[in-house]
């Protein structure tokens, strides 16, 4: 997997381009917004991150003139700008994620690696699967092995969203955007009650635990421990 | 009428009302004082002139009477009483059982004591067939053997002229008082307006339009220069306030970043490190305390944001019920692993014009107060009434003292003493700038027991 990164600052780009290659991606970095560009318009890139203030061309400039090339590569938008407004024009200009700085190296690689398979998981499947746990988006009911599961709408979301993303880590912060649609953190973590309500259903009259919190992370649904 | 009544109680209230009586309380005492003055002058003017008249004539008769006698006295008394001489000098001779020997006036007045010195009485005089009773002063003078003189002087012209003097000057004396009540009346109006115009201005820039100013009239006097300094001030504000959004904004992007460096090292160097041992703990422990400080900060910018009103442009139409219900569902396991009964008594479809996620972080902020520090029931409700949305959140905990309940909305005041229960005290200085943001007020009172904290919004 090949990632570029577009970031003035030395330092950020320094400890991006070392934590993204200890976890294995292949990195290039720029820090000019027209050399980013010109780098991203190879197209050769899985994922572009860029930062939102760039010399020469503005992130959300940069991001446009590539959409306009029709080249699609997943892209997340860096800015310590963090209001609503600015997340939305960030959103508009093409970007597929928006993260406010200061962010948690592992929220950045959660949030990476949901984008990678964005495009490769179909969102046409209807049943979504990890061991024995089964989720229909059809008939929305949950079941594991042959016990059915009753679920809340909103517990319903939230297993959804996990199990989209089986084997990878979630953070709270994901979760509190994508099930909850909310933009801010809580002063008490609500989301572990949610979810420590959620694995009471699906985990406690089961002999293998499947939601398996991930310390100093989030949260992760899979079959191994 | 009822509008009147209320402008002239608040007219009579103003300062520039209470100058303008000052003023004419002095001018209509000085004025009195003027016209008294005058009144005294001229009637003593008359009364001297009156007394003049009188002296010359009896010194003349007095002469008369030395040199001829008796007869020549009645002579000239004769004489000078023959025609009208239109001066109104009044003559009488009498002998000594009171009969008129000459004079123009018919017999000695009635009722009038016959004692020598100055003296006073009434005569009737025949004027176009009309007998009028007319004011006259005299002297009397007892003539050796009983003879009398009475020299005297029809006064009622005199005493006309004062009455018309005192007429003159009780109507121009009221005139003047009425132009000057009037006077003052447009004096303390025009006064106030500009007062008033300054006063609106302020208001205005309080609620939160930073470019308006006080108009100018131009004339630079003390109003104009009040006023252009009143805008100076405010220029100076918004500068101040320009360059505050500008260091938040600064902030947010010099400081937060080397915060944020700062953690990803601390991060990076657990990624392949063996998960043992207190270092990794050490490491983890930093990782959080980190967290907080970025969660603080984080608290913080986002206050300066909604305070500083740049995220307006943020509003549009939303429902305030369904922003309960959902942060309801949010908090609502919380509630039941804290032991609280987190009640709903939601109104649907309260439409009002805000920033969706402001207001939530708000009522999740309010929720998470409640639950931690309140428990027991808790309640949430939104209601429309009036034009107005109000949202509640009341808990029956130990509630806030009276006297603490504005301090709580200051950054960082935590009312715990021991400050043992998880949380930054920014909580409650968000709900304000939100509330204020949205045009909207929030008030704590006491819910026996316990706290309600209520959001007022304007409906749409």
């Amino acid at each position: 997997m090949k990632l570029l990164v577009v970031e003035d600052d030395r330092e950020t780009a320094a400890y991006l381009v070392k934590g993204l290659s200890e976890s294995g991606y292949t990195v290039d970095q720029s820090g000019d917004g027209r050399e980013g560009l010109y780098l991203a318009s190879s197209g050769s890139y899985d994922a572009i991150i860029l930062d939102r203030m760039l010399p020469g061309m503005d992130g959300l400039a940069m991001l446009g003139a590539l959409r306009a090339a029709e080249i699609g590569t997943p892209s997340l938008i860096l800015s310590a700008l963090g209001s609503v407004d600015d997340r939305v024009k960030g959103l508009r200009a093409g970007g597929d994620d928006y993260l406010v700085k200061p962010f948690a190296f592992s929220e950045l690689l959660a949030r990476i690696e949901a984008l990678l398979r964005r495009g490769a998981a179909a969102m046409t499947t209807t049943k979504l699967r990890v061991a024995d746990l089964e989720l229909d988006l059809l008939t929305r009911s949950v079941k594991r092995g042959d016990t059915a599961i009753d679920l809340l709408p909103r517990e319903f979301q939230l297993l959804e969203y996990l199990m989209r993303n089986a084997g990878h880590v979630v953070t709270r912060t994901m979760l509190l955007e994508h099930v909850w649609d909310y933009h801010f953190d809580p002063q008490t973590n609500v989301i572990d009650v949610h979810v420590s309500r959620l694995r009471q259903k699906i985990d406690r009259n089961f002999e293998r635990p499947l939601l398996h919190t991930v310390r100093g992370a989030g949260y992760c649904i899979r079959a191994q421990d | 009428m009822r509008r009147l009544a209320l402008q002239i109680r608040r007219l009579v209230k103003t300062h520039a009302f209470r100058l303008a009586s000052l003023y004419f309380a002095v001018f209509a005492v000085s004025m009195f004082g003027v016209l008294v003055l005058v009144y005294w002058s001229s009637a003593d003017f008359i009364e001297r002139q009156t007394q003049a008249t009188l002296d010359a004539e009896i010194a003349g008769l007095a002469e008369q009477y030395a040199q001829r006698g008796l007869s020549g006295l009645v002579q000239i008394v004769a004489a000078r009483s023959a025609g009208d001489r239109g001066d109104g000098v009044l003559y009488l001779v009498t002998n000594a059982d009171g009969h008129p020997l000459a004079g123009n006036i018919t017999g000695w007045p009635e009722g009038t004591p016959v004692a020598p010195g100055p003296l006073s009485f009434s005569i009737a005089v025949k004027v176009k067939g009309e007998t009028q009773m007319r004011p006259a002063q005299g002297a009397l003078i007892v003539i050796p053997d009983g003879y009398r003189l009475l020299v005297a002087r029809d006064i009622s012209d005199a005493a006309l002229f004062r009455e018309r003097i005192k007429m003159t000057l009780l109507w121009s004396g009221l005139f003047a008082l009425v132009v000057g009540l009037i006077g003052g009346a447009v004096m303390s109006r025009n006064l106030l307006r500009r007062v008033e115009q300054v006063n609106r201005t302020a208001e205005r820039v309080i609620g939160g339009n930073l470019a308006d100013r006080v108009p100018l009239k131009g004339t630079s006097d003390e109003f104009d220069q009040l006023a252009a300094n009143l805008n100076n001030m405010l220029d100076q504000i918004e500068r101040l306030m320009a360059g505050m959004r500008e260091v938040s904004d600064n902030i947010a992007h010099d400081l937060r970043t080397p915060l944020a460096r700062l953690r990803a090292r601390l991060e990076l160097s657990l990624i392949g490190a063996p998960d043992d041992g207190a270092q990794t703990e050490a490491v983890r422990a930093a990782i959080d305390e980190a967290d907080r400080l970025l969660a603080t900060f984080n608290a913080l910018l986002n206050i300066a944001e909604a305070e500083s009103g740049t995220r307006r442009s943020a509003a549009e139409p939303l429902d305030l019920a369904q922003t309960a219900r959902a942060a309801a569902e949010l908090y609502e396991p919380v509630a039941e692993e804290n032991g609280c009964a987190l009640k709903l008594d939601v109104e649907p479809g309260i439409m009002i014009r805000g920033d969706r996620h402001l207001l939530s972080q708000a009522v999740a902020n309010l929720l998470d107060n409640a639950l931690k520090y309140g428990g027991g029931e808790v309640r949430l409700s939104a209601h429309q009434h009036d034009g107005r949305a109000a949202l509640e959140v009341s808990d029956s905990g130990p509630g806030i003292p009276e006297d603490e309940r504005q301090a709580v909305f200051d950054r960082f005041v935590r009312l715990e003493p021991s400050r043992s229960t998880p949380g930054n005290g920014l909580g409650l200085s968000l709900v304000r700038a939100v509330a204020q943001l949205h045009n909207g007020t929030v008030r704590l009172r006491d819910n026996h027991p316990g706290l309600t904290v209520r959001l007022e919004f304007a409906a749409l």
